[in-house]
C-alpha cells in the first residue's frame, strides 16, 4: 500500500463496516425497547418494565460506539477523499447536513431526556422519547442511505464542465431514487432482524442458565417477541432483497453479473450457484450446487429472462465510459469489473447466514410453543448463535454493495481512484489508519466485554418508578432514579 | 441578502451553538481532576452534564455537514488540511463520549479512574485544537491553486495558532467552572465559583491579546465592536461571580464566546479561508459555495428546522434545570449494585 487511494479505502472500509456493527442494533433496539416500555404501561406486567430497562441498558452501550464511530464517518469524507467531496457536495453534502439537523439533535437529545428522564418525565412522556429516538434513527438512515443511493444511481444532478463537478437539479429526485425506495426498507428490516435476533439471543442465554432461573418466565417473553419479530422481519427483509436485485439488475448490471460470477450472457433460465469449489472466477469450475433458473428470476423477475454475463457487460461499460464525455473521470482500458469472488461470496452469505438466522428463529419460536421449555444446551448455543449470524449477513450485504459498485464510487461518474485527497500524505494516511484500527480494536474488546457482563448480570429485580410531574418529583432531595 | 452570506452566517451560527454549549462541557471534563474531591464529587460533576453533552456535540456535526452542503470546497480543504489535528480531536472525541456512557457501568475504582482520564484528555485535546484551528484559518495558511493545503502539520503550530488554543483553552475552562458552580449545590459549588474567577482572569488576557492581533491583522469596524463586547462579556461575567451571581457569570462567558466567534466570523468575511501562498488562491463566500439551488433547499430545510431543533434543547435544559447536590446521587450505583 504505496498510495493514499489503497490506505483511504482500507480505513473506509474497516471504519465503516464497523460504524454498521453498531447501528442496526440501536436502530432495532430502540424500537423494540418503546415497544417493552409501550407494553409495560398496558399491561403493568412488572416483567416488561424489567426487559425494558435492561435491554434500555444494553441499547446505550452500544448506542455510545455507534456515535462516536459515527462522527469518524462524518469527517473522513473531507479528510481522506477531498477530490471526492469536491465533485459531489453540491448534492451529496446536503443529506448530510439535513440528517445531522434533523436526525442527530433529535436522537441525542431525546435519548438524554429518556436516560435521566425517569423521574422527571410523566410515564407516557418517557415512553415517547424512547419512539422519537426510534423515529431520529430511522430518520437518519433515510437520509444517509439516500446519499448512498445517489452514490449508487446518481440522479437529479447535472454536470458542469465549468466547475467540474456534480450538481443538484432536483432534491426530491434524490430523497425518492428509486434505488433508495428499495434500499431504505431492506436495510431497517434488516436492522430489525438483527436486534430481534439479539434480544432472542440474550433472552434465550439468561433462560437457560441456572442463575437465573428464576426469572424464566420472563425471559421467556423476550424469546418470543425476539423471535418473532425475527421472522416477520426476515421476510420483509427477503421480499425486498428481491426488489432490489431487480432495481439493481436495471441500475448497475454489472453489480448482478459480480454477484452470480457470470461470465458470458445466459440469455433465458440463469442458474444460481448456491456453493462454488474451485475459483469461483468461472473459468475452472469443479463442483457446484445450482439452482436453475433462479438467477433470471432474481434478477428479472421471471424465470426465462435474459441475464448479461460480465465480459459482454464489460465490453459496453469500454464503450459507453470510455469515451463518454460527461462521466468526468472514464479509462478507455478499464476493466470496470469488481472482484469477483468478493461480490460472488458476500452475496452469498448475506443471504445465507441472514436465513439461517432466520430459520432458527422459527425452530424457537416451534420448540417454546404453548409453554413448552425447552432448556437443554443446544438450545442455548442455537439462540446465541442467531444474532451473530444475523450481524454477519448485515456486514456482508454491505461490503457486497460497495464493492460491487467498483471501480465507480459514483456509479458511472467518478472512479473511486479519482476520490482521494492530493494533499494527504501517506505517512499521514497511514498515521489515521492505525491509529482508528487500533482504537476501534481495543474498542470493540471493551464493549464486547461490558455487554457480556451486562449480560451475566441479567434484568435487575423490580423497582416501582417514579411517575412524576413534568420538569420533577415533590421529594426535591430524593436520590436521582438515574445517574451516570 | 446573497444566499452564500446567508449561509456564512449560519455556519457561523453553528459554531458558536458548538463552541458555546459543548464548551462548557468540555471544560467540565478538563476540571474534574481539580474540583472534584472523590468518586462522588465526580459524579456530581458529571451528572451536570450527563443529559445535555450529545446533543451539544451534534452542533459541530451540523457545522461539519452544513459546511460539506453550502461549501464543499471549504469543507474538502479544511478537513484534508487540517488532517493531524482533526484525526486527534476525533480520538479524543471517541474515548470522552464512551467514557460518560462507560464509566458508571462498572464499581471498580480503577474502571472509574481510567474512564475519567478518557474524559479529562478527551476534554483538553479538542478543547486546545480547535483554537489552534480558528487561528490558523483566520491567519491564513498555504494553499495553492487547486484549492488544496500544502503545508504540513507544523504550519498549524505557529505561535498565533498556539495561542488560538490557549484563548479557547482557557475560555472553556473558566466557562465550565461557571457551569459547575451553577449547575451543582454544596462545597463544590463555592470552589468552582472561585475557582472561575481565577480561570477568567487568565483567559482575559490570552484572550485579549488573541483578538487584538485578530484585529489588526485582518479585522473591520464590526469585529472591533464585537470583540470588545465581548472581552467586555467576559470581564462582567468575573465581576458577578465575583459577587456570587453564578447565573449572570455563565451568562457571561457565554456571550464571550459567542460573539468572539462572531467577531472572527466578521473579520473572515467574504474569504472563508485565506490563502497564505497568494491571495489569489483563497476560498471565500463565492468560489467555495455550493450551487444556487441547493443554498435554496438547505435554507428552507433550515428555516423550517432549526427553531423546532432549538425548542427542544432549550426544553431538555428546562427539564433539568435543578442544581444537582451530593445526596442526590444515588448510593447503589457507588457501591455497584445497580
Ligand atoms: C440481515 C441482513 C440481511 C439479509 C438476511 C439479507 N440482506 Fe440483502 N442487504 C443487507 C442485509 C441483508 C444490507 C446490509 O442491509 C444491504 C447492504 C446495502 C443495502 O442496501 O442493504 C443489503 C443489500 C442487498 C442487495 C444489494 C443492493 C444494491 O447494491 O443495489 C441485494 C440485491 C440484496 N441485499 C438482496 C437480498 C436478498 C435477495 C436477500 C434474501 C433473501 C437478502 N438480501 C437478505
Ligand atoms: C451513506 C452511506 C455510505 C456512503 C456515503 C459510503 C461511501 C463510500 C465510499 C466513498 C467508498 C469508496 C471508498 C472505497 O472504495 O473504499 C465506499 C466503499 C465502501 N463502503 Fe461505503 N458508504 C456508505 C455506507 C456504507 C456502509 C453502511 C458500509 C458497511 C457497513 C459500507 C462499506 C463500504 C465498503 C466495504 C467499501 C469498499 C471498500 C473498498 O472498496 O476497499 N459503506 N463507500
Ligand atoms: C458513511 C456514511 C455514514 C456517515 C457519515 C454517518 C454518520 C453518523 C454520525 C456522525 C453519527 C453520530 C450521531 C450522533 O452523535 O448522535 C451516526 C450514528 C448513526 N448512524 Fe451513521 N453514518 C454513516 C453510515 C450509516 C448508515 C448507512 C446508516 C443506516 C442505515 C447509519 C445510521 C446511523 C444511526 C441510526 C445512528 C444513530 C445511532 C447510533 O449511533 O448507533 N449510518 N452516523
Amino acid at each position: 500500500m504505496d498510495s493514499i487511494l489503497d490506505i483511504a479505502r482500507w480505513q473506509f472500509g474497516i471504519t465503516t463496516v464497523y460504524h454498521f456493527f453498531f447501528v442496526p442494533l440501536t436502530i432495532g433496539l430502540t424500537l423494540l425497547v418503546a415497544v417493552m416500555e409501550t407494553l409495560w404501561l398496558r399491561t403493568r406486567s412488572p416483567e416488561w418494565l424489567r426487559l425494558t430497562k435492561f435491554f434500555g441498558k444494553l441499547m446505550l452501550i452500544n448506542f455510545a460506539i455507534g456515535v462516536v464511530t459515527g462522527i469518524v464517518q462524518e469527517f473522513q469524507f473531507g479528510m481522506n477523499w477531498s477530490d471526492y467531496s469536491r465533485f459531489v457536495g453540491d448534492v451529496f453534502g446536503a443529506p448530510l447536513a439535513v440528517e445531522a439537523l434533523l436526525a442527530f439533535f433529535l436522537e441525542s437529545t431525546f435519548l438524554g431526556l429518556w436516560i435521566f428522564g425517569w423521574d422527571k418525565l410523566p410515564r407516557g412522556l418517557h415512553a415517547g422519547c424512547m419512539w422519537i429516538v426510534h423515529v431520529g434513527t430511522l430518520a437518519s438512515s433515510w437520509f444517509i442511505l439516500s446519499a448512498n443511493s445517489w452514490m449508487q444511481h446518481p440522479v437529479g444532478y447535472k454536470y458542469n464542465p465549468d466547475t467540474g463537478r456534480a450538481e443538484l437539479t432536483d432534491f426530491a429526485a434524490v430523497m425518492f431514487n428509486k434505488v433508495q425506495l428499495v434500499t431504505f426498507p431492506h436495510v431497517i428490516l434488516a436492522a430489525y432482524m438483527t436486534a430481534a435476533a439479539f434480544v432472542l439471543g440474550v433472552s434465550a442465554w439468561l433462560y437457560v442458565s441456572k442463575k437465573h432461573q428464576a426469572d424464566r418466565a420472563m425471559y421467556r417473553m423476550g424469546i418470543r417477541l425476539g423471535a418473532w419479530v425475527v421472522l416477520v422481519a426476515g421476510l420483509g427483509v427477503a421480499v425486498t432483497g428481491d426488489f432490489q436485485g431487480k432495481v439493481m439488475t436495471e441500475v448497475q448490471p454489472m453489480k448482478m453479473a459480480a454477484a452470480e460470477a457470470l461470465y458470458d450472457t445466459e440469455d433465458s433460465c440463469a442458474p444460481f450457484s448456491i456453493f462454488t469449489i474451485g475459483t469461483p472466477d468461472g473459468t475452472s469450475e469443479k463442483f457446484a450446487i445450482t439452482v436453475p433458473c433462479l438467477l433470471s428470476f432474481l434478477a428479472t423477475g421471471s424465470f426465462d429472462g435474459k441475464v448479461e454475463g460480465i465480459n459482454d457487460l464489460r465490453a459496453q461499460y469500454q464503450e459507453k465510459y470510455g469515451q463518454d464525455p460527461g462521466a468526468r473521470y472514464y479509462d478507455p482500458s478499464g476493466s470496470y469489473t469488481p472482484i469477483i469472488p468478493v461480490t460472488y461470496w458476500t452475496f452469498r452469505y448475506m443471504i445465507g447466514l441472514g436465513m439461517a438466522g432466520a430459520f432458527f428463529a422459527a425452530l424457537i419460536l416451534f420448540l417454546t410453543r404453548k409453554g413448552r421449555a425447552p432448556t437443554s444446551k443446544w438450545f442455548g448455543r442455537m439462540a446465541v448463535a442467531t444474532p451473530i449470524l444475523v450481524l454477519l449477513a448485515n456486514s456482508a450485504g454491505w461490503i457486497f454493495t460497495e464493492m460491487g459498485r467498483q471501480p465507480w464510487v459514483v456509479f458511472g461518474l467518478m472512479t473511486t481512484a479519482h476520490g482521494d485527497s492530493p494533499g494527504v500524505s501517506t505517512t499521514e494516511a497511514w498515521i489515521s489508519l492505525v491509529t482508528l484500527t487500533l482504537l476501534y480494536g481495543g474498542l470493540a474488546v471493551i464493549e464486547v466485554g461490558l455487554i457480556l457482563r451486562t449480560i451475566r448480570t441479567g434484568a435487575d429485580a423490580y423497582q416501582e418508578p417514579p411517575n412524576p410531574t413534568l420538569g420533577g418529583s415533590d421529594d426535591e432531595d430524593r436520590p436521582l432514579a438515574f445517574a451516570y | 441578502m446573497e444566499l452564500t452570506t446567508v449561509w456564512f452566517i449560519l455556519i457561523a451560527v453553528l459554531w458558536i451553538g458548538y463552541f458555546t454549549l459543548e464548551g462548557f462541557d468540555f471544560g467540565v471534563g478538563m476540571l474534574l481532576p481539580v474540583l472534584a474531591r472523590d468518586d462522588r464529587e465526580r459524579r456530581q460533576m458529571i451528572n451536570t452534564i450527563g443529559p445535555v453533552w450529545d446533543g451539544n456535540e451534534v452542533w459541530v456535526l451540523t457545522a461539519g455537514g452544513a459546511t460539506f452542503a453550502a461549501f464543499p470546497e471549504w469543507y474538502a480543504t479544511l478537513f484534508s488540511g487540517f488532517y493531524l489535528p482533526l484525526l486527534l480531536i476525533l480520538v479524543a472525541l471517541i474515548v470522552r463520549g464512551l467514557a460518560f456512557e462507560y464509566r458508571h457501568q462498572r464499581p471498580e475504582a480503577a474502571w472509574h479512574s481510567w474512564w475519567d482520564r478518557a474524559i479529562i484528555v478527551g476534554s483538553y485535546v479538542p478543547a486546545f485544537l480547535w483554537g489552534v484551528a480558528f487561528a490558523n484559518i483566520v491567519r491564513g495558511v498555504p494553499i495553492d491553486e487547486s484549492k488544496d493545503f500544502t503545508g504540513t502539520i507544523f504550519t498549524l503550530l505557529n505561535p498565533v495558532g498556539l495561542l488560538g488554543g490557549l484563548v479557547t483553552l482557557f475560555l472553556f475552562l473558566t466557562h465550565g467552572a461557571m457551569f459547575v458552580a451553577l449547575k451543582t449545590d454544596g462545597d463544590i459549588r463555592h470552589r468552582a465559583r472561585a475557582l472561575s474567577i481565577k480561570l477568567g482572569l487568565v483567559a482575559a488576557v490570552v484572550a485579549v491579546a488573541f483578538l487584538v492581533w485578530a484585529q489588526v491583522h485582518t479585522g473591520n469596524g464590526w469585529s472591533a465592536l464585537l470583540f470588545v463586547v465581548a472581552a467586555l462579556a467576559l470581564v462582567a461575567g468575573i465581576a458577578t461571580a465575583y459577587a456570587g451571581r453564578e447565573g449572570w457569570g455563565f451568562i457571561g462567558t457565554f456571550v464571550c464566546i459567542a460573539l468572539a466567534v462572531a467577531g472572527l466570523f466578521v473579520a473572515l468575511f467574504p474569504d472563508v479561508m485565506p490563502s497564505s501562498t497568494d491571495p489569489a488562491f483563497s476560498l471565500n463566500t463565492t468560489n467555495a459555495a455550493a450551487t444556487h439551488y441547493t443554498l435554496t433547499v438547505m435554507t428552507v430545510v433550515a428555516a423550517i428546522f432549526t427553531p423546532i431543533v432549538l425548542c427542544y434543547q432549550a426544553w431538555t435544559y428546562w427539564i433539568f434545570r435543578k442544581r444537582i447536590s451530593i445526596h442526590h446521587i444515588p448510593e447503589a450505583e457507588l457501591e455497584g449494585i445497580h
